[in-house]
């Protein structure tokens, strides 16, 4: 059991490695790319455009390694990566680590609310469809999750505000406050998961259904309630639990656009904020921490899964 | 004696290529793909038929003609700056379909030969392409395309690049696993002790073992494409103004849609229509 | 002695408006302390058969007849009353034990549940229950256990004891030895024979001759089924030592035991095809075999038995070349090509591509090798295959057939040595029986070293020159 953890933990550690060598590499690509004086706009970013000035910009350079071989400032910019000095934004001029603590808290919120909603929604779903394959809801939830799929979590968003905040009124629109505002965002992830979900969850218990040990609990005496209980949930929940690994990526995208369209102040929309400012800084900064956050939720579902199924806990 | 061997060479050789590669295996069962692969027919058609069916220009704003409903003179209306929505949303069919088409053949190539390869060989080889393979994993693709896309704003071949070095890995690890079962498996064993070569062993157990789960994934890899590149539009990252992309003429008309919702509307359905015509023709779903 | 269930006329069709029958109309009766064995060969619909007493057949399926039980006719009852029956008064034991248990629940709840739920004992008088069946049952030292943990004999114990909480006096036991090794089917056979014991009623399905004739020392009746036919029926020992019915006689002849005796022709043979020299060879981390030798001449028929996993195939494979010993050698003659050193498989539908017809294949084959298709014909004939058959894919052909298309693959390229591993274990009674001598008639015909790996010591004794026994 500690084995599996350990070896789990540190597979996931790797992989929290690597996201960093990317990110940084591919942000270090980009302010080779860019054009103009990269120190004098980092200067500027620091002091603001009036204090600027060819000291200032030389002292940047100077400690950011701007004039040295391609390969040792490459080194230098992992460097200061790694011992997480992520430098102040180019726009804001604030610390990008404590814009990122803000953000991090909505985002989250955000994520984990549209993961709880879809899980309530498709888990039964699934189970009920999946005990009655070729049934009317599972023709139903057939039908939803395909068109659901074709729809891109912006365009689910833009219906969403349409109907719910333009036409009913019910939810505003955009923005962050009140507890109303995650309503929306979280609905517009949540369908898009929750459509996946309802068919994986369903293939799981058509498959469990069928299974010689679910009619063996039948004809040992358990009526179908029991069997359900005790051998349908918890082995329909493994594969469910573990495809949402897969969904994470979904997930990870899908707050990218929706916080954007939804103005919701988390890290994706801080990401497409950069991206189009060209703030360099906080483009590693929030690419590092969602990709990092892919990472932790990653470990967290694995863990989960070995919770749910005891065979993962086997040597 | 003569008849029942002529009967073999027949059936040996007269069948169509397509068939004997297994190629449309993958295609021709169920009737969603069939709907799927109509549907698509049916929105290449519009897209390239359309510049030669009318006169109307994608980019020829006209401030007089903004937001028209459709009609006579404009079929399918005009957007904020009297542009024609019809040549505009056939121009975006065309460049989200020829993206995800490109995009998807050249993930695919690589990817099916280094998954034989990594499959078959195994050893440092393999050991090299799964670690590429998990680098690309360990971020979001989308995070991914993004930061490329950073690095060259507005650019149609960074987008390709990189949609293509993220799905690639797709196609890797399916053909990887599918090609390490069959190595070891008694069918491939026993063609070996029968004296059949690799390229025997290629053609008539791996690939039409590989043909339809590689057609599932370009038709989902196709879809992937698309929604990733109106994404990316959709939040000002991927093509600029005034190229006519799904995601960025929602953007664009996303303020005017109270006045005019069936301005909106079109881009949304037909990216709805084109996505979901490739998820028809990959026609699996997850298990 | 009473009848404890009387079965009059049951069949099972499909529900459609043009029923197919699956199961012709049976009769017959359960009497207390006289088991009934029905036996015969797989995919007779005797599985058909249990569900249908059982009250569990797929949706899509439909019994008619009578069932009596104590004057109630089970099949008026609507299914919610029939399931109640379920566990408390008929028993099912399962088919594959490993499938049969839930995977991701300890061994030991998987018993205690049914004396909580099923008896209705409390959760702690359920769980002591339950400890005091896995002890009877040898199985203490594997208590929280996972059924991946157990082998196939532990799995099949914990299964019986699962399926018996309730105490039905009805049990009926579905090809219970299905996929188990001789001594694991001699455990199972001694369980059936004690619950009969205790119990009163037993019903087992197989296609296993051996497993009937262990079971008629209990007396009882045996019924012989062939596609969902009653064949014959009546007391165990007589249908066992004097089939009356054509089939009946086939079918009992067809058991290995009853196989007439090799004849051993001694001749002087000539020098060894193939030889391995004091092999080794572990596989994790447990000894196969140490210091193994041996040797086969044209013509010579060697058998090989052993428990499964003690190593029989890995001996075959590693003759052919396919394994590499960790020491000693192998030495094949280098005066043949090394084609006609071949292979049989266990699973005949696993040695072909699926997606090609056989005319295909072998069609591939002759190009190949440059092989005069005309030999085609002659060996289909000679196989007795049916031209037909080229041109259906192997999912098509039954395994019989397959097996010997296998042969037939094998034959074109004129072999020297042949390794057959467990070729007929996936095959009836009677089909491993033409299989086997065939296999052998050609051997000896084309003077071709047949190396025969078989779990069934009887199989190997009536067949082969030689016997080689591994053991673990």
């Amino acid at each position: 059991m500690v084995r599996q953890l350990s070896s789990l933990l540190s597979q996931r550690l790797v992989q929290a490695g690597l996201v960093a060598w990317i990110v940084g590499t591919l942000t270090f690509l980009l302010t080779r790319s860019l054009p103009g004086d990269m120190a004098w706009r980092i200067a500027a970013g620091r002091y603001g455009y009036e204090q600027v000035n060819a000291e200032a910009a030389a002292a940047v350079r100077a400690e950011m390694a701007l004039d040295t071989s391609p390969w040792s400032a490459y080194l230098h910019w992992l460097g200061e990566l790694l011992s997480f000095n992520l430098g102040r934004s180019l726009v804001s001029g604030e610390s990008v680590a404590d814009e990122l603590a803000h953000q991090l808290g909505h985002s989250l919120d955000l994520a984990l609310m549209a993961v709880l909603i879809a899980l309530l929604f498709a888990f039964p779903l699934g189970i009920i469809a999946g005990l009655k394959p070729r049934g009317i809801i599972d023709r139903l939830s057939l039908l939803g999750a395909v068109a659901l799929r074709s729809l891109p979590p912006f365009v689910i968003g833009l219906l969403l505000i349409m109907l719910f905040s333009v036409s009913l009124g019910w939810f505003p629109a955009a923005g962050h406050g009140s507890g109303n505002h995650l309503w929306l965002p979280a609905m517009a992830l949540a369908l898009g998961l929750a459509a996946v979900s309802t068919r994986v969850t369903r293939h799981a218990m058509a498959r469990v259904a069928a299974s010689p040990y679910y009619s063996f609990s039948r004809t040992k005496g358990l009526n179908g309630w029991q069997t359900l209980q005790r051998h349908g949930l918890r082995n329909v929940g493994v594969p469910v639990v573990a495809y949402l690994g897969v969904q994470l990526i979904y997930l990870i995208e899908g707050v990218v656009v929706i916080e954007s369209l939804f103005a919701w102040p988390g890290i994706g929309h801080a990401l497409v904020h950069a991206v189009v400012a060209r703030d360099i800084p906080m483009i590693q900064g929030t690419a590092l921490v969602m990709g990092l956050a892919f990472v932790a939720l990653n470990t967290l579902v694995d863990i989960a899964c070995m919770i749910i199924d005891p065979r993962r806990r086997l040597a | 004696m003569m008849a029942s061997s002529s009967s073999t060479e027949r059936h040996s050789r007269g069948l169509p290529t397509l068939t004997r590669l297994g190629l449309l295996r993958g295609l021709s069962v169920p009737f969603g793909r069939l709907i799927g692969l109509v549907m698509l027919l049916l929105l290449a058609a519009f897209a390239w038929l359309t510049p030669h069916l009318s006169t109307a220009e994608p980019y020829r704003q006209d401030l007089m003609a903004t937001l028209l409903p459709p009609g006579s003179e404009h079929w399918l209306g005009t957007d904020h700056l009297g542009r024609s929505l019809l040549a505009r949303l056939a121009d975006a069919v065309r460049l989200s379909m020829g993206l995800a088409l490109l995009s998807v053949a050249s993930a695919a190539i690589p990817g099916i030969l280094f998954g034989i390869v990594a499959g078959w060989r195994g050893g440092w080889c393999d050991r090299l392409l799964s670690t590429l393979a998990d680098c690309i994993l360990a971020l979001p693709g989308l995070l991914l395309v993004l930061m490329l896309a950073a690095i060259a704003p507005g650019n149609f071949w960074t987008l390709y690049v990189g949609i293509a070095l993220v799905l690639w890995v797709e196609y890797f690890r399916v053909v990887r696993a599918a090609t390490q079962t069959l190595a070891a498996s008694p069918q491939v064993q026993a063609s070996r002790l029968l004296g059949f070569g690799r390229w025997y062993i290629i053609r008539r157990h791996l690939w039409p073992e590989l043909a339809p789960q590689v057609m599932t994934l370009a038709a989902f890899g196709a879809a992937t494409a698309i929604l990733a590149v109106s994404s990316l539009g959709f939040v000002s990252i991927g093509l600029k103004p005034p190229t006519a992309e799904l995601g960025l003429m929602m953007t664009e008309l996303f303020p005017y849609y109270q006045e005019a919702p069936w301005a909106l509307a079109q881009p949304v359905i037909v990216l709805f229509l084109l996505v979901l015509s490739f998820q028809l023709l990959a026609g699996s779903e997850p298990k | 002695m009473s009848i404890v269930m009387d079965v009059r006329e049951l069949s099972v069709t499909t529900r459609s408006p043009t029923p197919d029958i699956l199961v012709h109309p049976i009769s017959f009766s359960l009497k207390a302390g006289q088991p009934l064995t029905l036996l015969g060969e797989t995919g007779s619909g005797k599985s058909l058969l249990a569900q249908a007493l059982m009250g569990n057949l797929p949706r899509e399926l439909q019994a008619s007849g009578q069932v009596f039980v104590d004057g109630v006719d089970l099949l008026q009852l609507p299914p919610r009353q029939r399931q109640r029956w379920w566990g408390r008064r008929m028993a099912m034991l399962p088919q594959e034990p490993w499938h049969a248990l839930d995977p991701t629940m300890a061994i030991d709840q998987q018993i205690s549940e049914g004396y909580r739920l099923v008896a209705g004992l409390s959760a702690q008088q359920a769980e002591e229950t339950a400890l005091v069946d896995l002890e009877q049952l040898d199985l203490k030292q594997v208590e929280g256990y996972l059924p991946s943990e157990l082998s196939g004999g532990m799995a099949q114990r914990a299964a019986f004891a699962a399926a018996r909480t309730g105490a039905a006096t009805i049990v009926i036991a579905d090809e219970p030895t299905k996929g188990l090794d001789n001594a694991r089917r001699d455990d199972v056979v001694r369980l059936l024979a004690q619950a009969a014991r205790e119990q009163g009623v037993l019903l087992t399905i197989t296609h296993d001759i051996a497993v009937a004739r262990q079971l008629s020392q209990l007396g009882g009746d045996i019924m012989i089924v062939k596609s969902g036919k009653c064949m014959e029926h009546g007391p165990a020992h007589d249908i066992l030592d004097n089939p009356a019915s054509d089939y009946g006689q086939r079918l009992l002849a067809a058991d290995p035991q009853s196989w007439p005796a090799v004849q051993h022709t001694q001749r002087p043979l000539p020098s060894p095809i193939i030889e391995a020299q004091s092999v080794t060879k572990t596989r994790g981390g447990k000894l196969l075999f140490q210091d193994l030798s041996l040797s086969l001449s044209p013509g010579e028929i060697v058998g090989i038995t052993g428990p499964s996993g003690c190593g029989k195939s890995t001996l075959g494979d590693m003759l052919l070349g396919l394994v590499k010993p960790d020491r000693g050698k192998v030495c094949r003659s280098n005066d043949y090509s090394p084609r006609r050193f071949q292979k049989l498989y266990q699973d005949p539908p696993a040695a072909f591509s699926p997606y090609w017809t056989m005319g295909t294949l072998l069609a591939d084959l002759c190009r190949l090798h440059r092989i005069e298709h005309r030999r085609i014909p002659s060996l289909l004939k000679r196989l007795e295959l049916h031209p037909d058959l080229l041109g259906r894919r192997p999912d098509a052909i039954s395994g019989g057939e397959l097996q010997r298309f296998a042969i037939l693959r094998a034959l074109l390229l004129d072999p020297v040595f042949l390794f057959a591993d467990e070729p007929t274990s996936r095959l009836d009674p009677i089909t491993q029986q033409e299989t086997i001598a065939l296999l052998v008639e050609l051997a000896r015909e084309r003077h071709c070293a047949l190396l025969l790996v078989s779990h069934d010591e009887a199989l190997v004794q009536h067949s082969c020159d030689r016997q080689i026994a591994l053991h673990h």
